[in-house]
């Protein structure tokens, strides 16, 4: 049997694609990702509070689903069987130096929590989850590079959980507000069968975001 | 049939001691690290921290041969991960030996204070990695953990399961964080910290204290049953409601205590070691979860007024002096606790209690709406 490949979308600071098709868009670095928001979103205002890392990460998983066709919360035994796995290799630094500099100056000294909870790369699961209303495994790893054999084999892990069906599985960084790279997917445990083919399949998405 | 992953040796450092059997012996004793700062950097306001006096590290390191241009926080690293390799005896400069680094902030201080002769990209959490796994020559790739306050425990559950696939033989997890004005501040904005040593569950539980801590746990494959600690299961669960604040309902902690429960034989169950971090929320919101498994009875005990909240540290040190308790047949005292201050009434006590039992949950939960929980068991 034929296996399906897997659906994907990856976005950059100025370019953004779902399943190989490039979306036309007119602003670029952080602005698009409020263009994505306003044109293919627009009923989650949480979004405008949010860091340059969790938006990435959002709108990403937004265009996905869309394009996936799934019911925005499903069944409760769904909901559950859902997991969020990202990577990245910045973590949250751009969120750090956003913060760093509201407390670096004695005379302009104005730490916030709203900027710190940021500070955590794992809020965007959360934000994620929130959204969905996912209730299974949420994990942020940080890799050196966006390594596919090493993704496919933490994935193929994460399946070891009882619950958990399926993934929402991506790798996210940011390092300026006007700089982030993103892909997100969805895997299921028959993805992992081999884990091999998997990682080549992560790597054909890793090259359209490079592209 | 499943691997069997047992813990076979294990360290922690603290300003209670370099060893995991001095730190147990000082809290058993009732000693806290917990002392109150008026300042630190550009923070004025007054806070109780745990923290590590930098010459004792130093001092350790010396001792144990690790030299080199590190942080702070990678000095951590290594001189908790050196003890617990050295007392493995196992090569971890073999590929079959796989780290797993868990960390909050790892070297976030180097935004604030560059550090000469320390390249900018150790910022990085994977770059810190690799510092420490190149210490030991290990040749693969670093992975760190950052699920906020969780992180201890989701890297143990991440060890096991790479040791269960079979690919590794063991598995050298390290938790650490570094105390900076970054996470000082940044907690104190949330009006979330106490001027006061921490009171977890109790009545007057004013907030948390934060706490520097060092910790390893050297996990080991194998297809038989040995006498030891073994990780018997674990689960990681969101909460799918508010990226700063528990669940009401204490959902994603439920959830983590029913999945570990399959697996658990109640009456062996020795207790629950809690989060217990002092703040309103938290406690609150543990104490509903505990509730609704069916574990209000079941003894609960919390560490933060020893060592405050060691953050990615956390759940592997907790973890190690729950071992030490097990077998010491001892719930120990939730130091700081008084009187019942949550809606549900868990069994916690400011008191030393004896237990039976071989085994113990460790719950933690945390920013993003993040829960995790494991179960360990010794097996005689």
């Amino acid at each position: 049997m034929e296996s399906r490949g897997l659906d994907f979308v990856v976005l950059n600071q100025g370019f953004v694609s779902v399943n190989g098709r490039v979306l036309e868009h007119e602003a670029e670095g952080n602005a698009l990702l409020s263009e994505l928001y306003r044109g293919h979103i627009g009923d989650w205002p949480k979004f405008f509070k949010m860091d340059t890392l969790s938006k990435a990460g959002f709108v990403a998983t937004e265009l996905l689903l869309k394009e996936i066709g799934e019911p925005r919360c499903g069944s409760e035994e769904f909901i559950r069987s859902r997991a969020i796995v990202l990577f990245g290799s910045t973590a949250s630094l751009c969120a750090d130096r956003n913060y760093q500099e509201t407390i670096q100056d004695k005379d302009n000294y104005y730490p916030s929590p709203a900027l710190f909870v940021y500070t955590l790369p794992n809020i965007v699961t959360g934000e994620i989850a929130i959204r969905n209303h996912w209730r299974g495994e949420s994990s942020f790893y940080v890799l050196e590079t966006p390594d596919v054999e090493q993704m496919a084999f933490h994935l193929a892990c994460a399946f070891q959980d009882n619950d958990t069906e399926s993934i929402l599985a991506g790798w996210v960084d940011s390092t300026m507000n006007d700089d982030f790279q993103a892909f997100m997917t969805v895997i299921r445990k028959e993805d992992v069968a081999d884990v091999d083919r998997l990682a080549a399949q992560l790597q054909l998405i890793i090259n359209d975001l490079n592209n | 049939m499943a691997r069997v992953i047992r813990c076979i040796a294990d360290n922690v450092v603290s300003p209670l001691g370099t060893t995991s059997r001095a730190n147990y012996d000082k809290v058993r004793a009732g000693e806290s690290g917990l002392a109150r700062y008026e300042s630190m950097g550009n923070i004025s306001t007054p806070f109780v921290l745990s923290r590590v006096d930098r010459a004792v590290i130093d001092g350790l390191c010396a001792e144990l041969g690790i030299q080199g241009n590190y942080t702070f926080f990678e000095k951590f690293l290594l001189c908790s991960s050196v003890q617990a390799v050295r007392d493995a005896g196992i090569d971890a400069s073999s590929d079959r030996v796989l780290f797993i680094i868990s960390t909050t902030k790892g070297n976030v201080s180097l935004l604030g204070q560059p550090q000469e002769g320390v390249a900018d990209e150790r910022v990085l959490l994977a770059k810190a990695a690799r510092e420490v796994m190149q210490f030991y020559g290990n040749p693969g790739k670093p992975i760190v953990v950052c699920n906020a306050c969780i992180s201890g425990v989701c890297a143990q559950i991440e060890a096991m399961r790479a040791l269960r696939s079979g690919r590794y033989d063991y598995a050298v997890v390290i938790g650490a964080d570094e105390q900076s004005p970054f996470i000082i501040s940044g907690f104190l904005s949330f009006k979330a910290i106490s001027d006061e040593p921490c009171r977890p569950f109790d009545k007057d539980r004013k907030g948390l204290n934060l706490g520097e801590c060092a910790a390893t746990v050297v996990l080991e494959a194998s297809d038989n049953k040995k006498s030891g600690w073994e990780l018997v299961c674990g689960a990681i669960r969101n909460d799918a409601n508010h990226i700063s604040g528990p669940s009401r309902t204490g959902e994603g902690s439920y959830l983590c205590l029913m999945e570990v429960l399959k697996e658990c034989r109640r009456s062996e169950l020795a207790f629950v070691n809690v989060h217990g971090t002092a703040t309103a929320y938290n406690d609150e919101m543990e104490s509903i979860a505990l509730y609704r498994a069916g574990l209000i009875d079941v003894p609960v005990t919390g560490l933060k007024g020893y060592y405050g909240h060691t953050m990615g540290a956390a759940g592997i040190m907790e973890s190690i002096l729950s071992m030490y308790a097990v077998r010491d047949n001892t719930v120990l005292a939730t130091r700081g606790y008084s009187e019942q201050g949550t809606t549900y009434p868990v069994s916690v006590s400011g008191k030393t209690r004896e237990c039976k039992g071989s085994e113990f949950i460790k719950l933690l939960s945390g920013f993003g709406g993040s829960n995790a929980a494991l179960l360990y068991r010794f097996v005689e």
